[in-house]
């Protein structure tokens, strides 16, 4: 990091001691000294600097004992809206949504999927129609994460049936407080209800909340969905995921060591290690300012050693992995996978593998987008909207 | 813990592309494929235009007659020879047989840093760094016994012997022309192995208690063997890749079947992180990192395995052609086989792990 950032940050951390500071009003000035995300404009949080400059910065914040923004509570917010917000937003949008999505006052969430459209996402089917100056929309989301919390949602609607699905679509921003707005809990797997059905009826979105031009909202979404694939986290230490809780169990219960499974862990552990190793190294390179494709990869990779990892925890605690400890309905602000027990982190990590796009469809990316094998024939491009088989 | 570089700087990349021209221009498949067929000629010429490069003398600093460079460099020579499928001695000489010659006050090893003298340890290829040191015997002055399935030792002048002494494993240096050398039909021609016998052979001592020292070279050698996988794995998948573009069937690309499609993304999921684990493998061991034991049998554990799974898909995606002496996939799917034997097995350097990250049996 260069000096005078490391200066300005120590000189922030004197007149703001975050021990006798008030948490909110910390990450506030932290956003205003443009200390928030450097890479971000000055007077939105940031100081126009290289992204590359932003772990050392985190990590300065965090050896201070800096209140966090909540990156787990509002991921969405964070890694998906803000960059889409930087990118396509007016100036007066950006003042208005930015500073509080960053402190998590006010916490987002992506009306994206629809039950006609999930992995063809631009299949879309909830409508916005003009009236003045704001925009009417009736539809229906569903699998919303975190809903029930968000005071914002990203909301991809179709604006024009009669043209082809890729070019009928707008991209808003949905006030989830908003009358005709309506959040019903979807109880999942685990037996909480992480995410939610979201019920769309008569919802008025004036016109300044729509992010891009009418008829753009494709490009907007995709300018989403790649950030939200490269948004790995920080870099991880050895053992800090899954698979210190396997590995730990097996240190703490020689009782239930078998040479079958000790071979399994091994392989698990190294596949743990060199998967967070490819994820370091891919964010040096995004660091350097190489970025690429590769983040679909590595969400694969994560995918599949989250599932594997989390069946074996369960096969190793033999009798006990046949008890759960919990199926009451909750409605839980972010997802603990250490938190709870060895169940619940084998049922929830089959999600792994759907949200954010499937690993089909992210082998489909890599095969075409990263090796550039022959794209899957399309029926539906050039036809409206309106007239493709749904 | 700050994290290890595990990136490619840009004095590597001028490295590859010079490596990568000398192969393109002297080592193309059919040179090897000559090889397979009994003509040693492609191997001579090849270690030559090496040497003459300085490559012999990468890892060894300049004032003991070297280049100077550290292991990362050599990981990328590694990465090159490894895609061309080299027939050169490099691993076994001048990364092996070379660590070992620096931590002696030998003057072979500039020797053998300038080219002038290849060496070879005389271990069998499949030893793994904490495998038990097969020696040889000490009688009076004269040594005796087998090592099997050397690699390296048909292109040596200088063959290291592990010697078992009265104070414990030492390092003795025997020309090759005293030795009697068997050469063995080996799985991967271009690592072609001997069955060694040194029979009251004369010696030069060139270290005392070795054992150490010749676990480190076995390491240094399995973690950089990680990064020559990683080339061979890359070399597949490309040529695949190119390959299921261009190949028809049922009026398209192949590779436009999603069926093939998602394999190869799988593949190139693993391949991308197999660059990870010898970057990291090599890197602790360039920064000397308390770790680099642990990490070598990461990598080993790792990318002896994709590098395998590359060559068999590669076989299979390009199915009967695949299947033939002319194409070249074949040369690396042998390579991929025994590379994943060399210096220690996938399951051998799992349970070598297992007590270095405190996960006990
Ligand atoms: C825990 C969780 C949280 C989520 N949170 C959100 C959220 O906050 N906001 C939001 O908008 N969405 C969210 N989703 C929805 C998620 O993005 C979709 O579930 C996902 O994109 C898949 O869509 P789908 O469920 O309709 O499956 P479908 O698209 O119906 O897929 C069914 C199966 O067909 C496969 N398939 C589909 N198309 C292809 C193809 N072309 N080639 C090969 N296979 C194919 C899929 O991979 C899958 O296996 C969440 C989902 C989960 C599980």
């Amino acid at each position: 990091m260069n000096d005078q950032l490391d200066q300005r940050v120590a000189r922030f951390l004197t007149d703001h001691d975050p021990r006798t500071t008030d948490p909110g009003e910390f990450l506030r000035a932290r956003y205003d000294a443009g200390l928030a995300w450097v890479h971000f404009p000055i007077g939105h949080g940031g100081l126009g600097l290289e992204q590359a400059h932003q772990a050392g910065v985190d990590r300065m914040f965090e050896r201070a004992g800096a209140p966090d923004n909540k990156p787990r509570v509002n991921p969405i917010g964070l890694g998906m809206a803000a960059p889409t917000i930087l990118a396509f937003g007016t100036e007066e949008q950006k003042d208005r949504f930015l500073r509080p999505l960053w402190t998590a006052e006010e916490v987002w969430c992506q009306l994206f999927s629809e039950p006609g459209a999930g992995s063809d996402l631009a299949n879309v089917a909830t409508r916005a129609v003009r009236d003045g100056t704001d925009w009417v929309v009736n539809g229906q989301k569903v699998w919303t994460s975190g809903a029930h919390n968000a005071r914002f949602g990203i909301l991809l609607a179709r604006t024009d049936s009669e043209l082809p699905k890729h070019r009928g679509l707008t991209y808003f921003v949905c006030d989830m407080t908003t009358p005709g707005v309506e959040v019903r809990p979807l109880r999942q797997i685990t037996g909480e209800a992480e995410f939610n059905e979201v019920f769309l009826t008569d919802v008025r979105i004036p016109d300044e909340h729509r992010l891009g031009g009418v008829g753009e909202g494709w490009k907007v979404a995709n300018a989403t969905l790649n950030s939200e694939r490269v948004s790995i986290g920080k870099s991880a230490d050895r053992e800090s995921g899954l698979v210190g809780v396997v590995a730990r169990t097996w240190r703490e219960r020689p009782d239930l060591r078998t040479p079958e499974l000790h071979d399994r862990l091994l392989r698990l552990w190294i596949d743990s290690e060199v998967t967070r190793l490819a994820g370091t190294r891919l964010r040096q390179k995004l660091a350097q300012g190489q970025p690429g494709p590769e983040g679909s990869a590595m969400k694969l990779g994560f995918a599949r050693i989250a599932q594997q990892l989390s069946g074996f925890e369960l096969e190793l605690l033999g009798e006990e992995g046949l008890r759960y400890s919990d199926w009451t309905m909750v409605r839980p602000g972010h997802v603990d996978f250490n938190g709870r027990d060895a169940g619940y982190r084998y049922l929830r990590a089959k999600g792994n593998s759907i949200e954010g796009g499937t690993s089909e469809i992210l082998r489909n990316i890599v095969a075409e987008r990263v090796l550039g094998l022959p794209a899957e024939h399309r029926t539906d491009k050039d036809i409206p909207w309106k007239e493709s088989a749904k | 813990m700050s994290d290890l570089d595990l990136l490619y700087s840009d004095i590597e990349d001028d490295l590859r592309a010079s490596v990568r021209d000398l192969l393109a221009d002297r080592c193309d498949p059919d040179a090897i494929t000559r090889l397979y067929d009994g003509d040693r000629s492609v191997v001579d010429v090849l270690w030559k235009s090496l040497t003459e490069i300085g490559m012999a003398g990468l890892l060894v600093p300049e004032n003991r007659g070297g280049q100077g460079a550290s292991s990362r460099e050599v990981a990328v020579v590694l990465e090159e020879l490894g895609r061309a499928v080299a027939p050169v001695p490099f691993l076994t000489s001048a990364v092996i047989a070379t660590t070992l010659l620096l931590e002696s006050e030998s003057n072979l090893l500039a020797l053998v840093a300038s080219g002038d003298r290849t060496a070879a340890l005389l271990l069998p290829w499949s030893m793994s760094p904490d495998g038990e040191i097969p020696a040889f015997d000490l009688v009076g002055e004269s040594i005796h016994g087998t090592a099997t399935s050397v690699a390296g030792a048909i292109e040596a002048d200088v063959l290291l012997a592990p010697v078992r002494t009265a104070s414990g494993l030492a390092i003795y240096a025997v020309e090759a022309a005293g030795a009697s050398l068997d050469p063995v039909v080996s799985l991967d021609m271009t690592r072609e192995l001997a069955d060694v016998s040194l029979n009251h052979a004369r010696g030069e001592l060139v270290m005392a208690d070795a054992e150490s020292a010749v676990r480190r070279a076995l390491d240094a050698g399995a973690a950089l063997l990680a990064s020559e996988q990683l080339g061979v794995a890359r070399w597949c998948l490309e040529t695949t890749v190119a390959y299921v573009k261009e190949r028809k069937q049922f009026g398209r690309p192949v590779g436009g079947f999603q069926a093939l499609k998602h394999r190869l993304a799988d593949l190139y999921t693993r391949v991308e992180t197999a660059c990870a684990a010898a970057r990291h493998a090599t890197a602790a061991l360039s920064d000397h990192d308390p770790d680099t034991s642990a990490a070598a049998s990461i990598a080993q554990a790792f990318n002896a395995e994709v590098s395998v799974h590359a060559a068999e898909e590669a076989v299979q995606l390009h199915a009967g052609i695949g299947m033939t002496w002319e194409h070249p996939a074949h040369l690396y799917l042998k390579r991929a086989k025994a590379s994943q034997i060399a210096l220690g097995t996938p399951g051998r350097h799992r349970a070598r792990l297992a007590p270095l990250i405190g996960l006990p049996s």
